[in-house]
């Protein structure tokens, strides 16, 4: 149990180039936080700094207080589960958990690492396995005798270099559930790489979104997504992702390529008296206007627009919206999409409709958007305007409440199974 | 092209069998000799007319058995000890190369690399003189010495090569786990490069053990004189007849350590060790 802090960490190639640039975060002890990006952001490099595989070029990395710059991995307390697993082939499976045990020499008797072992394997339903070698179990279970060597040793923290990446996608969801549970249960304090955004949302107490080896923003995954700090957060946080559409004021009315949009006083005045501004619209803030309720209706604003197609999925439908960006806006968007590892930004609206709608590609249609949750964002700089700063620490704590509940109802059910 | 007809099968049994034959008719061909009594060796048939077990008498229980005897032992010791070294300093060396990146690297590889196509030949009047002077000159030192510079370049390449495909991930994760460096390297990484280090020693030691141009230049008598160079020595019982008897009688001798050890180490010598360390 460790609480693990970074002071503006700095890592520099030889070439001069900041891999990771003045990262500063601190981990509560117990605390699961996830490193997420694009790839190239220094997510996997910071992880390695934190487990002393990469030498730290400025800045303090402590654990527990302690100073740990020019501490060796061995001497760090930690523990990691590394993208490819990592297992020691000419092991069994036994020994590769056992591996951590046995060299502490004499601080285990042979009695302790036969119980540890047995106990993590347990844990991991690995039970059967415990003779085999690596080379000879399946992804999931590879995976889990690599977090069975981490959780064997009473390490101070977990880290997690992408540990699900290489399972299928059916595995990979349930692996996530069996992680999520363990470090409750635990309660050790984990760092976790990834740049999978379903595992970023459902495992983090908060997240922390990397750009470019600089730290953008550490919230809860709530805040991140209702608040987020800029255009890159905003675009990078949602799946469908954020629609991000060139907009002018006009008193209350926003003109933008699908249509004029009426806004409430306080978002318009944030656009007001710029030449263009982002409006970041989430495609679920959209609907088919003839299935809003009467008493939603007024909470947001009807427009007609065309979509060019539909894709209905069952729960729910997706439509798209084209539309025509000036080449200064287009070029934004482009760079914006450059920025999130994607080649381009289509120049549309993704719509997410409910799945009874009739509404169909080439007609024009009536939708409607809730205007409460809309975003501006500052087209220069990519900030956002209308961020509620308070609204999104007060979503932060709420998830560190949670957090603080989830461990100590976990430690009750250990206790009652115990 | 899956399926392989009878016609390809025909033809690659014949070549197998062609090659097989060129390779191994002169084995069988002294084989054979040795096995000739000394009236036998100039009639001119590859088999002898009657077996009989003389020419390994003589080197091993009569007239050349000094000669013989003492020439394997020293083939043996100086091989063994030339091959040890070698593998320990090439393991140590190649793994500073493919794991660390230090000035002079280049350096190293392409010195090696030039030692080992240096031609022997032309090296060994300096070394003779070189030894006669410091006193190395006929002792077990003197040979060992430059079996190294034979064997170390062709180990350090070798394992080098075995090294960088171990994935290095695998000794960070022992660091992670509380290992030195020194401890993930022996635990790790020496296990997993086992095959590849067999594989070096062997080749090391068919290196040193078939040397015959040091073997007869740096040494003068049964001291340190291995047993290529011994089989010159060789006379036959009286200086009109020739020692070809006793001589290929050596020669079988000296082959069956390398193919007991080729035999021997074959199921080390196994690639695909590495399968299951990482994802794949």
């Amino acid at each position: 149990m460790a609480s693990i802090s970074l002071k503006n960490l700095v890592k520099k190639y030889d070439d001069g180039f900041p891999a990771v640039n003045d990262v500063s975060i601190d981990i509560a002890d117990g605390e699961f936080v996830i490193l997420v990006g694009p790839s190239g952001c220094g997510k996997s490099t910071l992880l390695r700094m934190i487990v002393g595989l990469e030498d730290i070029t400025s800045g303090d990395l402590y654990i527990d207080d302690r100073r740990v710059n020019d501490k060796a991995p061995r001497d760090r307390n930690l523990a990691m589960v590394f993208q490819n697993y990592a297992l020691y082939p000419h092991l069994t499976v036994f020994e590769n958990i056992a591996f951590p045990l046995r060299l502490a020499k004499g601080k285990f008797s042979e009695d302790d690492v036969q119980e540890r072992v047995r106990t993590a394997a347990k844990t991991l339903e690995l039970t059967d396995h415990l003779d085999r070698k690596p080379g000879n179990l399946s992804g999931g279970q590879r995976q889990r005798v690599a977090m069975g060597r981490a959780i064997v040793r009473q390490a101070d923290a977990f880290l997690f270099d992408e540990p699900l990446s290489n399972l299928d996608a059916k595995l990979r969801g349930q692996m996530r559930a069996e992680i999520s549970q363990m470090q409750r249960r635990l309660g050790t304090t984990s760092v976790y790489v990834t740049h999978d955004q379903t595992e970023a949302m459902t495992l983090g107490d908060r997240v922390a979104v990397l750009k470019k080896g600089e730290l953008q923003q550490i919230a809860s995954p709530r805040e991140l997504y209702e608040q987020p700090v800029n255009l890159f957060v905003a675009g990078f946080i949602g799946s469908p992702s954020m629609n991000f559409l060139p907009a002018t004021a006009e008193g209350n009315i926003l003109k933008t390529p699908i249509g004029n949009i009426e806004v409430p006083e306080a978002l318009a005045a944030q656009a007001a008296g710029k030449d263009v501004v982002l409006l970041g619209i989430r495609p679920e803030y959209f609907e088919d206007a003839t299935l809003v309720e009467e008493s939603k209706l007024a909470h947001g604003t009807v427009f007609t627009a065309e979509p060019s197609h539909t894709e209905w999925l069952g729960n729910e439908q997706y439509g798209y919206i084209h539309f025509e960006p000036s080449p200064e806006v287009k070029d934004l968007l482009d760079g914006l999409a450059r920025d999130l590892d994607a080649d381009e930004l289509r120049p549309q609206v993704v719509v997410t409709l409910d799945a009874a709608s009739k509404i169909r590609g080439g007609r024009a249609a009536e939708l409607w958007l809730d205007t409460r949750r809309l975003h501006v964002f500052d087209p220069a700089t990519g900030e956002n305007l209308t961020r509620d700063a308070a609204a999104g620490a007060a979503l932060t704590e709420e998830a560190s409440q949670e957090r603080a509940e989830e461990i100590e109802r976990a430690g009750r059910e250990a206790a009652q199974a115990g | 092209m899956k399926t392989t007809t009878a016609k390809t099968r025909v033809i690659w049994i014949v070549i197998t069998l062609v090659v097989a034959v060129y390779a191994l008719f002169p084995v069988f061909s002294i084989l054979a000799t040795s096995f000739k009594q000394p009236s036998d060796l100039s009639n001119g048939k590859l088999l002898p007319t009657t077996w009989s077990g003389v020419n390994y008498e003589q080197i091993l229980v009569g007239d050349a058995q000094e000669l013989f005897l003492t020439s394997l032992r020293n083939s043996i010791g100086i091989t063994l000890i030339a091959t040890a070294i070698a593998v320990v300093l090439a393991t140590l060396c190649a793994y500073a190369i493919a794991r660390l990146d230090f000035p002079g690297k280049k350096l190293v590889l392409t010195t090696a690399l030039a030692v080992s196509i240096f031609p022997v030949i032309s090296i060994v009047t300096p070394l003779f003189n070189v030894w006669r002077t410091i006193g190395l000159y006929d002792t077990w030192l003197g040979l060992i010495i430059p079996y190294l510079s034979l064997t170390l370049p062709i180990s350090i390449w070798t394992l080098a090569a075995f090294f960088r495909q171990i994935p290095w991930e695998l000794e960070q994760a022992a660091q992670v786990d509380g290992a030195t460096a020194w401890q993930a390297f022996r635990k790790a990484i020496v296990p997993l490069a086992a095959p590849g280090v067999f594989t070096t020693a062997i080749i090391a030691f068919f290196i040193a053990w078939n040397d015959f141009v040091y073997g007869i230049s740096l040494t003068s008598t049964e001291a340190a004189r291995p047993v290529p160079a011994a089989l010159a020595f060789f006379t036959g019982a009286s200086q009109f007849e020739s020692p070809t008897g006793a001589i290929s009688a050596a020669a079988i001798i000296v082959t069956i350590p390398v193919v007991l050890l080729v035999l021997g180490f074959q199921r080390q010598i196994v690639s695909g060790l590495t399968q299951g360390a990482v994802k794949g």
